[in-house]
């Protein structure tokens, strides 16, 4: 099968590749990029681990062809930090322990940057509903919730 | 290794503390590399093909389209698995289910397997691979089992422990039995009895990793695999055995896993990639898809259990007795036998029976999950257990606390309980604020306690001295949820340097010797001894060549605060020497400064735990909705606290998902009909409140500091705790878990 070639800009960065035209986004970033932080839990969508932003939006990268990314914006937890400077969302999730095994963290991060994104002040509810799309088998969401509380007061005074 | 009375009037310098761990920043920026991380030169994509029926004799498999396929490298049946397993029962049912060997046995059952160069070309080969089969009739309900009429899943067995040896073979492998007085007796002295039969669905771990492995077999015998797994060395022995390999040539290296909760203790794919990476001669990389995670891998028991208690009138309880049927998929299990030792583990009593039945059923091979047994046993005495008080007119805390085993008391499963946490559990319950918050129409309180035994087993460490002074620590047990960061603590605290100058790392198989899996919650119990006593035997180095470098006799020299000093007023002059100093000049005092250990970390003490919630019904849609969690455990000590809030955390959660909506569903063809997120639904962010956690620190006397495990309890009391609540809350007795909308509006509707 032929390939797709493909221009878009994942965390910043010009990217060019070719991937089948029914190869998924994620398997893409993965396999042809080296950007293991997406992760696949499920494959149908269902549990989040594999959350990236795509032009602003929230999606799971499981459910978005790699084609499609073409002339796009893709956000993956990679480019997070600034050079060796965490995001205040990675720095409260290690000091409030907001992982145990750490396979869903990279999707949370990444639904809770967009979460702050578009309401910097969530009540603990609106947490509680913005990250229902990720699933954390570890931690029974105590602490994930927590350490987001936090790091949207310290994104505030920043 | 004893506890030593001396720490618990200490303060402790690092352990108790909560620094950041050590692997945390690789796992949130994305770099951490878990199973399906990892790639190697040349490497394949393996795929399995799963039986689509319960229960057939395959008579016959066709690979040959599949092999012409252009980019298929090797395909595999059992045939290319051939039985090594010279007699051993156990190992013989690990290889069969890794590859059926003439039946499949349950839905999702591997037949074959394929290695190619990419994803799409596995794909297509396995649907080019001809399997015949003839059906049998198959069950699946652990009740249906056990009737004389159910179709046989193995005719080899016969039921074990039975006085006499049974003349026809059945689905019922083991009986085994527990408890001491006479119950007949007791129930004749008391003046309430309550008896009630429960049911409860199978789960599953769901770990939001799937298994994943890479394998690399070369024709010389030797051959490395990263994989996922809760236990490294076992999988390289068991991996080892079923390839006829040698172990020593067989390197493992375990990945960062992303949960198992018992479910990653067991090879399923991790032999198969072996075989496919020999008979292909490249690397293979293996990922299980989730659908067969959920068909294939490891869930719980389904169970069927009757329990009776009876009390006198002034809350004594003077009998109790249980009997436990648990599926263990269609091999043979110690599951039920596990669930008949910790019914009653909570309580002191004077007569007491259990009896459990481990039943095969066309469903997959039962694995660990996390305190595997107690939870489904739990459910049914503390269900039944509130049922009495309530029947007596006494409070279920009141009721639990005289009834509670105490120091001395004689397990139901038989040994006799040192210093343990039941009791004070109950009395924090007690006094718990939460016990007292305001309930509003249709709200219910419940509570519950839960036992787990823990685990201790072979352990070996090794701790390495930099000439910089900063120290690495290998240790084999995997980590599982931030077990690197407690056992950094406690080298820190016995050497008595600073926690930042401590890197631990899990060795792989080559590096280190071998290592019980952590399972049992092990990892921080176990490594911990280990880790003291590699400290230890790296102190006794050190004071070694401090008593060089200053020319004195090493016994003058002791170990306090991170320095070696010398004793005595003859030696007043001179000033102590650091760790940092003293490693320094290793190369010139006697070369590299370590300290190892080997050991078999006896006496894990038994852990307790009691949980309070408060939940709602929906009396309309029959949903339940838990609004305030109260987790109170004992942890002997809490190395790095706020890991141990995570586990009691997480336990509840999961205990909650399961006594609310998880379950295996199967339809009357024996298939598994939601082997997805989307219909096994666990539990979310927005279905759970904040998770209160209570810490109590009853010392295990079996350890330096104390320490008991604490993984797994907290799953143990809360389909009972919910069940409770549920029949506070609305008048109605679940004894069906999980306790699911419909099930829910159908005990509401039978109310009347």
């Amino acid at each position: 099968m032929a390939g797709v070639a493909v221009s878009t800009t994942i965390n910043g960065d010009s990217v060019e590749y070719l991937c089948q035209p029914d190869e998924t986004l994620l398997d893409v970033l993965r396999d042809r990029l080296g950007l293991t932080g997406a992760k696949e839990g499920c494959g149908t969508g269902d549990c989040g681990a594999c959350s990236i932003i795509l032009d602003d939006r929230l999606v799971c990268s499981c459910l978005v062809l790699g084609a499609e990314a073409e002339g796009r914006r893709v956000e993956t937890v990679e480019g997070m930090a600034h050079g060796d400077r965490l995001h205040p969302l990675q720095q409260k999730f290690l000091e409030h322990a907001a992982l145990q095994c750490g396979i869903c963290t990279p999707g949370f991060l990444i639904a809770a940057k967009d979460l702050l994104a578009k309401n910097p002040d969530p009540t603990e509810e609106e947490i509680r509903f913005g990250l229902a799309g990720n699933l954390c088998r570890c931690t029974g969401y105590d602490k994930i919730v927590r350490a987001v509380q936090d790091a949207a007061n310290v994104m505030k005074g920043a | 290794m004893n506890f030593d009375p001396r720490y618990s009037g200490r303060n402790f310098s690092s352990v108790g503390t909560r620094p950041i761990r050590p692997d945390g920043v690789d796992k949130v920026t994305g770099r951490a590399r878990y199973g399906a991380d990892f790639n190697m030169a040349g490497q394949l994509v393996g795929r399995v093909l799963r039986s689509p029926h319960a229960h057939a004799k395959i008579t016959k498999i066709d690979t040959s389209k599949a092999e012409k396929l252009p980019g298929v490298k090797a395909v595999i049946t059992a045939a290319d698995l051939p039985d090594l397993t010279d007699g051993d029962a156990s190992m013989y049912d690990v290889l069969d289910n890794c590859m059926a060997r003439g039946k499949v046995l349950y839905d999702g059952h591997a037949v074959a397997a394929v290695a190619a160069v990419d994803a799409r070309t596995a794909r297509q080969a396995l649907k080019l691979i001809e399997v015949y089969y003839e059906i049998l009739p198959h069950v699946t309900d652990v009740d249906e089992a056990m009737k004389h009429a159910a179709p046989l899943i193995n005719d080899a067995i016969f039921t074990e422990g039975l006085e006499e040896k049974p003349v026809k073979p059945s689905n019922v492998t083991k009986r085994s039995q527990f408890g001491h007085g006479d119950v007949h007796q007791g129930f004749g002295h008391a003046d309430f009895i309550v008896e009630r039969s429960f049911k409860t669905e199978q789960t599953h771990q769901g770990y939001i990793e799937p298994h994943a492995c890479v394998a690399n077999v070369s024709s010389d015998g030797t051959a490395d695999l990263w994989v996922c797994t809760q236990g490294h060395f076992v999988y390289r022995q068991h991996c080892a055995q079923l390839l006829g390999l040698e172990a020593s040539k067989l390197r493992v290296t375990s990945s960062e896993i992303g949960g198992g909760f018992g479910g990653k203790t067991h090879v399923w794919a991790e032999p198969v990639a072996l075989a496919l990476s020999r008979k292909a001669g490249r690397p293979v990389k293996l990922v299980m898809t989730r659908e067969e995670v959920f068909r294939a891998s490891g869930p719980t028991s389904a169970t069927s259990i009757d329990v009776k208690i009876g009390a006198r009138k002034d809350g004594t309880i003077t009998a109790a007795e249980a009997t436990l049927r648990y599926t263990s998929g269609p091999y043979a299990g110690m599951w039920a036998e596990l669930g008949a030792m910790t019914a009653f583990a909570c309580y002191k009593l004077d007569n007491v029976k259990t009896v459990g039945y481990e039943v095969l059923v066309n469903r997959p091979k039962t694995a660990a999950y996390r305190a595997p047994s107690a939870p489904m046993a739990a459910f049914a005495v503390e269900s039944a257990v509130d049922e009495l008080a309530k029947e007596i007119g006494i409070d279920p805390v009141e009721f639990r606390i005289k009834n509670a085993a105490q120091e001395g008391t004689r397990a139901s499963y038989g040994p006799v309980y040192g210093p343990i946490g039941i009791g004070p559990t109950l009395e924090a319950a007690k006094h718990h604020p939460h016990m007292k918050a305001p309930l509003a129409k249709n709200q219910g309180r419940g509570m519950a306690c839960g036992f787990w035994f823990n685990f201790g087993g072979q352990t070996c460490t090794d701790l390495n001295i930099g000439m910089d002074g900063t120290v690495s620590l290998a240790v084999g047990t995997v980590d599982v949820g931030g077990s690197r960061a407690s056992l950094s603590l406690v080298a820190a605290e016995e050497l008595g340097i600073d926690y930042s100058h401590v890197k631990a790392i899990v060795a792989d198989t080559s590096s280190l010797g071998y290592n019980d899996m952590t399972d049992g919650s092990r990892g921080t119990f176990s490594s911990s001894m280990a880790t003291i006593s590699a400290a230890r035997n790296a102190i006794k180095v050190l004071r070694d060549r401090a008593a060089q470098m200053w020319d004195i006799p090493v016994d003058d020299v002791i170990w306090e605060n991170g320095q070696a000093i010398a004793k005595g007023e003859k030696y007043g002059n001179l000033s102590p020497l650091s760790l940092k100093e003293i490693a320094a000049q290793s190369g010139k005092t006697g070369g590299p400064i370590a300290g190892h250990s080997e050991l078999v970390a006896d006496g894990a003490g038994v852990s307790f735990a009691t949980h309070i919630c408060d939940i709602e019904v929906d009396p309309e849609t029959g949903a339940t909705r838990v609004l305030r969690y109260t987790v109170i455990q004992d942890a002997g000590k809490a190395v790095h606290p706020t890991y141990v809030e995570g586990q009691y955390q997480g336990g509840a959660a999961q205990g909650i998902g399961w006594a609310l909506n998880e379950e295996y569903i199967y339809g009357k063809d024996g298939r598994l009909q939601n082997a997805g997120f989307l219909d096994y639904r666990i539990p979310v962010c927005s279905d759970l409140p904040m998770i209160d956690t209570q810490i109590l620190e009853i010392p295990n006397p079996n350890h330096p500091y104390g320490v008991r495990g604490v993984g797994e309890t907290s799953i143990v009391p809360p389909l009972a705790a919910i069940a409770n609540a549920v029949s506070n809350a609305v008048g109605v007795r679940m004894t069906h878990i999980p306790m699911s909308p419909p099930r829910i509006l159908a005990a509401l509707e039978a109310e009347g």
